[in-house]
């Protein structure tokens, strides 16, 4: 039947993509190990691994629920602080890394949660460009917040202070979080390989949730809510659904971004990084997974291969330049015209079913 | 017992009183019509009736369960589905998906299923592509499956609202002018759509019209409202011989 050969294909589609993101990865290994890549780029490629979660992710409540979220990194900060404190409690019990690493991340996709329910529930009571505000303040909030939080371990445990650290830690206790400082002496665990990793993970989740009735279901209040409610779609269930496994999944990318660097600060996660993964998505195209990939690799590698190329004077301007022209060309009437004449040749070649 | 019980229902916005002590009953396997003049707040009673608008007095009982203060999604899930005036179509999804969302609380599976493509996924998804397409053949929409909703013709987008209403399995259908801006030709199309539909779905049909040609020619019994009040009721040769129907209509 036409139905099944179609779904045959997708199915298809989507293996090959998944094949281009593990032969990328086999190749960027090999340039690794053989010392074919210069030191920027292969420090590049932990973040990269970060930014396409986030974005794929944030695509999610963006592209797929129709929500514009300007916060994300705010949920990105309490993954990564989240990921910080289990390592550091971990570091002696937990030998293997990599095992340290995935545990530290579901806590950090639980906590990035369980804060993504705390702000959800009565943010996405909102609509539009106030939502909008609210989610972008709330990046503000949680960046001001781990700017005062102290905390700190020892043989007793845990310890926890606000603006100021309200505890004396004993003899060798260690100072995991310190106020505007930040964190500093950080266990460098994450490997492009637990990005990879994750990555794949993150893929796989999000396009299954896509193609699935809780994905319809966001995507059907996405498109008209009165309509969703009509045919018996609880439409705040289905908005926080999205809204929590986008924050848990920014929470995993937050951990692995922050045991990438010796130092981080929460002014590391500020509304500048909201933007910049904003717009990897809004490029690569809405509610488009693999176009979100695409934008957050070329967008993240693009200015240090200008700089690669001695084009180092204009290599912002480039940049900028090239923004400019994508947005013209993803909103053009040529693109439409393209994407018909695909349409049209891909309809001649195969034959109409004569009913 | 009748299936949709109504009583003195009534709506005020502010000072304007939209719709006030209306009394209907629908008859299990009935097609009865709801008409009137522009703004005589046949739609607000729609509204009601699906939860949107939340009454200020009066009763609704469908099988003889309350439905007033019951929320939307609530009241589709006790068994009413309803189109809209103006077409809310999910645009950017195929038309098979259109469909395929109005089985969300017919054929479920859970979260951890979807997003691991696992346990009863395959089979349910298979279930449900079979089932829509089974309700588009019944709108001749079989052949475009795979078109964006928003890319279907008005009287094709028309007719998958009302093929995503029936996949909610509802007991009562609301229809919302489903004729709007259709030509003749189209509209006696609907006509045996629409009966076609009560035969083969087995469910009872309440519609708002104004193409009098519609009303007449199938529906049972009318109910005809006039500044939010019941004007006349009975079968369309009575009502619409009613000298105060005529002059509401014609405005005299």
């Amino acid at each position: 039947m036409d139905m099944i050969k179609h779904l045959m294909e997708t199915r298809r589609d989507s293996v090959i993509a998944f094949g281009i993101v593990i032969v990328g990865y086999v190749v960027m290994q090999a340039l690794m190990a053989t010392g074919n890549l210069s030191y920027t780029i292969s420090g590049l490629m932990v973040p990269i691994c970060a930014y396409i979660v986030m974005a794929v992710s944030l695509n999610l409540t963006v592209g797929i629920l129709g929500e514009l979220s300007l916060g994300h990194a705010g949920f990105m900060s309490v993954g990564a602080f989240t990921g910080i404190v289990v390592t550091t409690v971990l570091a002696g019990s937990v030998e293997l890394p990599m095992l340290r690493l995935a545990i530290a991340m579901v806590a950090a996709a639980l906590a990035a949660a369980v804060v993504g329910v705390i702000v959800g529930v009565p943010v996405l009571r909102l609509k539009g460009d106030y939502l909008a505000i609210v989610t972008l303040a709330f990046g503000e909030i949680i960046k001001n917040i781990v700017n005062v939080l102290y905390i700190g371990l020892d043989s007793r445990g845990l310890h926890f202070g606000l603006v100021t650290p309200r505890f004396t830690l004993e003899e060798g206790g260690k100072m995991i979080i310190n106020g505007p400082i930040g964190v500093s002496g950080i266990d460098k665990i994450s490997t492009f390989t637990a990005g990879f990793v994750l990555i794949l993970i993150t893929l796989f989740i999000i396009l299954n949730l896509i193609n699935s009735r809780q994905g319809r279901a966001i995507m059907a209040v996405r498109d008209n809510k009165i309509a969703a409610d009509s045919i018996g779609i609880s439409t705040t269930r289905y908005k926080l659904m999205a809204f929590v496994i986008s924050a848990a999944f920014a929470g995993m990318a937050g951990t692995l971004y922050a045991m990438n660097y010796s130092t981080v600060t929460a002014a590391k996660f500020d509304f500048n990084l909201s933007i910049l993964v904003l717009v990897f998505v809004v490029l690569g195209g809405l509610g488009n997974i693999w176009g979100s990939v695409i934008a957050a690799i070329l967008l993240t590698a693009l200015p240090e291969l200008l700089r690669a190329l001695n084009f180092n004077d204009y290599r912002m301007l480039v940049y900028a330049v090239l923004l400019i022209a994508l947005m013209l060309f993803n909103n053009s009437n040529f693109k439409q015209r393209l994407l018909e004449r695909r349409a049209m040749k891909q309809a001649e070649k195969e034959p109409k079913e004569v009913a | 017992m009748a299936l949709l019980e109504v009583t003195d229902l009534g709506i005020s916005f502010g000072g304007l009183r939209a719709v006030d002590e209306l009394n209907m009953t629908v008859e299990q396997g009935a097609l009865v019509g709801l008409i009137g003049p522009n703004g005589a707040g046949k739609t607000t009673v729609f509204n009601m009736l699906t939860g949107v608008y939340r009454p200020t007095d009066g009763g609704i009982r469908l099988d003889g369960e309350n439905l007033v203060g019951k929320k939307p999604h609530e009241i589709c899930k006790m068994g009413i589905a309803r189109t809209f005036q103006n077409i809310r179509l999910f645009n950017k999804l195929p038309v098979l998906d259109n469909v395929k969302t109005g089985f969300h609380n017919e054929v479920t599976y859970t979260l951890p299923e979807s997003l691991f493509h696992a346990g009863s996924y395959r089979k349910k998804e298979k279930q449900m592509d079979e089932k829509a397409m089974e309700i588009l053949k019944v709108f001749d929409l079989d052949g475009q499956w795979d078109y964006k909703a928003a890319n279907l013709p008005y009287g094709k987008q028309r007719k998958l609202e009302i093929a995503r209403a029936l996949a909610t399995d509802p007991k009562l259908l609301l229809l919302d002018e489903p004729a709007a801006g259709m030509n003749p030709n189209e509209t006696a199309e609907l006509m045996e759509t629409i009966e076609l539909v009560r035969r083969r779905f087995q469910v009872t049909v309440l519609l708002i019209e104004h193409d009098m040609k519609l009303v007449s020619g199938i529906c049972e019994y009318l109910y005809v409202l006039n500044f939010g009040r019941l004007l006349a009721q009975g079968t369309p040769v009575e009502v619409l011989s009613n000298p105060e129907v005529v002059t509401a209509y014609l405005g005299g």
